[in-house]
């Protein structure tokens, strides 16, 4: 019998790989993100992030600014975690200057980071469903979500970009009724909550759709420096809150969230355990609010004395570093932001290889990107 | 007959009458095809309309939202706000794209959608065709529409219409077999492929209770697949916005996007109207047993409302999966239709053949 060769017909069935831009507009980088990706019919072989379409220099401008501005710049940067980058900066320049910082501001400073750390994550818990096609979990976030920046309006005037942190403790004294609204949010989350994993975390389709996805191991986690809960997803220890810790948290009895797996399940998972290990911060911390001033007196313009300083906080999305070096003048001669994001982002390609653009889009919301913070 | 007054026969019997004494037979058939056509276009911009409304306010409510309050009361001019936007909008085209197939994409989804309503029974009387192949006419033009989903995806000369195209292929040209499948269970069991016949063996009970586990494993099926067949989420892979922007008709706009959309919405009330017909009765009032009493009450109910009570049933589930559900990935829905639902699809049929053979359902 005749054997045929197949060879030629093989090489004219094979496919062709095409690339996609996915952004710098587009549902679902939230932001001005624009991704090359490389596919072969719905696989993706390649992803390459193209940075740069919301740079503001951010660095650059606090080069010229006062300690006191460069505050305000940071809320810019990750929006939903503006007031742990306030406290970077703060406890950077504190640092410094050497102050004694008053208990009160450690414990209020604490109370509004965790806050802030719970209303990124239920607006993440939003997002993310709302990327997988389940459109009613971005109103239930908000709904909750409303709540906390409610709170903060009261306290400071601001919902989002708050600046309620200064240089030597706080720009105002908490309001009257600060106790008793956090407490009624405690109360109204707790019931919430598992609220969310009825509607999310139990479907069927979420675990198929995240379960196994954009696995990150634990080596990779490190080399890569992902930090926040998508590093601890990985196993890797890196709450910045229990390593180094810093404000109120010494005072405060917490777990570091961890999981083995490092899938898009394990990272979604952690953010929620974060949720509730929040709450019973912010539980310990409501009632024993120390007595005292807002602010540790500071002199009206603050000048570094010469040396480099580091300060590293845990913010939503992993460790947020700020490194100034000071050459004595009123405005620092270099910073340099370590921003959560930029480094999440550079893990994508790794953890996106070989998957669908379907997964894709789960594993880039479990990173929880905010472009301003990678871009900066 | 009991509801005689219900039937519409009477009234479409003394058109016909009156048209055949004034004009010629052939003058007779143009004037009720466009009579019937004139009526499916008012059907269509009125489900249109309050298929959209509904769906914003149904999503309203599952989102603890209020939904469209401010256009008119309650914001029921909104949906009529939009069409006029649509309408007066300017059709953008893709330099690159294939103009003639670009043109006619959205047109083939909407005669797509106009065959098969034709042959909806509405009520008892009242529908436009009625087939003694009826089931096999609607899954027949109802797959006509994917040829319009490919098409606007390949005009457009969009690598994220083109994705969203061939996903929707793949995934109508799947869940096309469950959704027939699941019909002929029951037709196993009336031994009629036409509309009206399927009804009329219903009379004493609706098939979903007559026909034991299987039909209700049947209309279960029918449900998913026929959701997955809309490109309604969790199926609705080929817009899926945050993977695809819009997917097949990101390039669309104006008054033929409109087109696409109001096919999406023709094409739910659609497969819900077959689903109430196969398996809750169609028009037919429910019956319990030998409560005389309480039939009878039913029976007051107009046929038309009774169908209208079942598809509006059926839409609302359609909508709850939409807002409650994620999407799928592709791989995971073609395994759902070949490794699940079809192997429980044939089981089932053997099953029901079964039982029909045997004469044990009711």
């Amino acid at each position: 019998m005749e054997t045929l060769d197949h060879s030629e017909e093989i090489t004219a069935l094979e496919s062709q790989e095409y690339f996609i831009n996915m952004g710098p507009q587009h549902p679902s980088t939230h932001g001005v993100l624009r991704l090359v990706l490389t596919l072969d019919g719905e696989i993706i072989r390649k992803v390459e992030p193209h940075l740069g379409f919301i740079h503001r220099s951010i660095e650059k401008m606090c080069e010229k600014d006062a300690y006191t501005q460069i505050v305000h710049l940071t809320d810019r940067m990750d929006y939903l975690s503006c007031h742990m980058n306030n406290e970077a900066v703060c406890l950077a320049v504190e640092q410094g200057l050497e102050v004694e910082i008053p208990d009160r501001v450690k414990v209020i400073r604490t109370l509004i980071s965790e806050l802030t750390r719970i209303s990124s994550h239920t607006l993440w818990w939003g997002v993310m469903g709302m990327d997988l096609g389940a459109i009613t979990t971005f109103l239930y976030g908000f709904r909750d979500r409303e709540m906390i920046t409610d709170i903060f309006e009261e306290t400071c005037g601001a919902r989002l970009t708050m600046n309620y942190n200064v240089p030597g403790g706080l720009m105002d004294d908490i309001h009257p009724n600060f106790q008793n609204r956090v407490k009624a949010f405690l109360e109204h989350f707790k019931k919430k909550l598992p609220e969310y994993d009825k509607l999310l975390s139990n479907n069927v389709i979420f675990q198929e759709r995240t379960k196994g996805i954009g696995i990150l191991s634990k080596e990779d986690a490190i080399s890569y420096g992902v930090t926040g809960p998508a590093g601890r997803a990985s196993g890797f220890s890196c709450d910045v809150r229990k390593k180094h810790p810093y404000s109120a948290y010494d005072q405060v009895d917490f777990k570091e969230i961890l999981d083995e797996t490092g899938d898009c399940y394990a990272r979604y998972k952690v953010r929620i355990q974060e949720m509730w290990e929040s709450m019973n911060i912010i539980e310990q911390l409501i009632d024993n609010i120390p007595e005292g001033d807002f602010k540790a007196p500071t002199k009206a313009v603050i000048k570094l004395p010469k040396g480099e300083y580091y300060q590293r906080v845990e913010t939503a999305r992993g460790e947020f570093g700020v490194y100034i070096i000071s050459d004595g003048k009123k405005s620092p001669y270099r910073l340099k932001f370590r921003s959560p994001g930029f480094s999440n982002l550079s893990a994508l390609d790794h953890m996106a290889r070989g998957s669908k653009i379907a997964d894709m889009v789960a594993i880039m919301s479990t990173l929880d990107l905010v472009i301003p913070d990678i871009d900066r | 007959m009991e509801f005689s007054i219900y039937d519409f026969s009477t009234l479409t019997n003394s058109i016909h009458e009156g048209l055949s004494n004034s004009f010629s037979p052939t003058w007779v058939m143009i004037i009720e095809m466009s009579l019937v056509g004139l009526a499916f276009l008012g059907l269509f911009a009125v489900l249109g309309v309050t298929l959209v409304y509904a769906e914003r306010k149904v999503s309203a409510v599952i989102q603890q939202r209020m939904g469209p309050m401010r256009v008119g009361k309650w914001g029921l001019l909104q949906t009529i706000a939009d069409v006029i936007k649509l309408v007066l909008k300017e059709p953008l085209m893709n330099r690159q794209a294939d103009k003639l197939l670009f043109g006619i994409a959205p047109f083939i989804i909407i005669i797509a959608s106009f065959l098969a309503v034709a042959a909806v029974p509405f009520a008892k009387g009242l529908h436009a065709l009625d087939f003694d192949i009826g089931i096999l006419y609607v899954s027949a033009v109802s797959s006509i529409g994917v040829i319009g989903i490919l098409l606007a995806g390949w005009s457009s000369n969009n690598k994220y219409s083109l994705i969203g195209a061939m996903r929707s292929g793949a995934q109508i040209v799947s869940y096309e077999l469950s959704v027939g499948l699941s019909l002929l269970t029951i037709v196993v069991l009336s031994g009629s492929l036409q509309f009206s016949e399927i009804i009329e063996s219903q009379a004493n009970g609706w098939w979903i209770f007559k026909g034991h586990i299987p039909a209700f494993i049947a209309f279960v099926v029918f449900l998913i697949a026929g959701t997955a067949e809309t490109n309604r989420g969790p199926f609705d892979l080929a817009e899926a916005e945050s993977e695809l922007t819009a997917g097949f008709h990101t390039e669309y706009s104006g008054i033929k996007f409109a087109f696409f959309f109001l096919a999406e919405f023709a094409n739910m009330f659609i497969i819900c109207a077959i689903g109430a017909t196969v398996f809750l009765g169609g028009w037919m009032p429910l019956h319990i047993g030998d409560l005389a009493g309480f039939n009878a009450i039913m029976d007051f109910i107009p046929p038309i409302v009774w169908f209208g009570m079942k598809v509006t049933f059926l839409i609302f589930l359609m909508m709850w999966f939409r807002w409650t559900f994620p999407r799928l990935r592709i791989d995971q829905l073609l395994k759902l239709e070949w490794k699940y639902l079809l192997p429980i699809n044939l089981v089932n049929i053997l099953l029901m053949a079964f039982i029909g053979l045997m004469g044990w359902h009711f």
